[in-house]
């Protein structure tokens, strides 16, 4: 477990990061979360992969729904994912309602500039534990990291 | 020039952004993310929205030229070029995406036209001033962090 129970998230996370907290070198070798994050525009991949940089998680980067898919079906595997609605080949809609039937059960949270409760009540109904607008903050990010400590 | 007055001229120029209404929050959520590891964050995340933006620029022109309007591929196109816009924070670019999206909703073709060409004016204005912004940045080397705009 890479965060420690009850602890508070964020500096026990920094603490595990630099190793400097004594007895807590051990779980800097746990497996650290790991998070997709699927967006076909560039600027949201940069802008959430440096987000989520601040934290120790390992990130990977999906330019569709197919390649999100693709890379469950190799054998990937994530804590979180970060699906944005709108790509092309495969949008997120059907990526996660994809990933969902093959058996992914991790936090899939949709990300999208659709901003009427409508559009997003019909993104969640492909099974989504939740949705946002983009980009996500900070504060959005250490809450979902949280939220997975949680659950973990 | 005195580092020092370097560096306030610089903090003048991003304080105008703002007042100006030219930039909003969502830039400072990119300054707050740069860091040691990626000094230039900021630059590069404006350098990518320039480059890509460009090509959504062209697909909306071309849209424009078509008879009769294709106001769902308009809609399309302008969702992308908005959620980009808004990505960096450019308020004034998102301001006319935003108005452009309610012509099309509406089919008003001129309309459209009219507030493409203020959001392509706008984002020219934004281009200048940023690239201008961060020469001025380069140039007086590194200061202190982002910090909230003066109200």
């Amino acid at each position: 477990m890479v965060f420690e129970k009850g602890a508070s998230s964020l500096k026990s996370v920094k603490a595990i990061e630099t190793g400097k907290v004594a007895g807590t070198n051990n779980l800097a070798t746990e497996r650290k979360f790991s998070v997709l994050v699927v967006d076909d525009d560039a600027i949201i991949r940069k802008i959430h992969s440096k987000l989520l940089s601040k934290f120790p998680v390992e990130i990977q980067v999906a330019v569709n729904g197919k390649e999100a898919v693709d890379l469950y079906r190799s054998g990937a595997f994530f804590d979180l994912v970060l699906m944005d609605m709108e790509m092309p080949i495969m949008n997120g809609f059907e990526a996660t309602k994809e990933l969902r039937a093959l058996g992914l059960k991790s936090l899939i949270v949709g990300v999208t500039a659709r901003s009427s409760d409508s559009e997003k009540k019909a993104f969640m109904e492909a099974g989504l534990n939740d949705c946002h607008a983009k980009p996500l903050t900070s504060e959005m990010v250490k809450s979902l990291l949280q939220e997975l400590n949680k659950n973990n | 020039m005195e580092r020092n007055q370097m560096h306030r001229q610089v903090s003048v120029m991003r304080q105008s952004l703002f007042d100006q209404g030219y930039l909003d929050e969502q830039f400072i959520q990119l300054e707050e993310l740069q860091d040691d590891a990626n000094p230039n964050f900021v630059e590069e995340v404006v350098t990518l929205y320039y480059r890509d933006s460009s090509r959504l620029i062209l697909s909306i022109d071309q849209a424009l030229e078509r008879n009769p309007l294709d106001f769902n591929k308009l809609d399309t196109y302008m969702h992308q070029f908005k959620g980009s816009s808004t990505s960096i924070g450019a308020k004034k670019v998102k301001a006319e995406c935003t108005q452009f999206r309610e012509y099309c909703k509406v089919g008003n073709g001129e309309g459209c036209m009219r507030t493409f060409q203020q959001a392509k004016k706008e984002y020219t204005i934004l281009k200048r001033k940023l690239e201008a912004y961060f020469q001025q940045a380069r140039q007086s080397g590194p200061s202190e962090t982002a910090c909230r705009p003066r109200n």
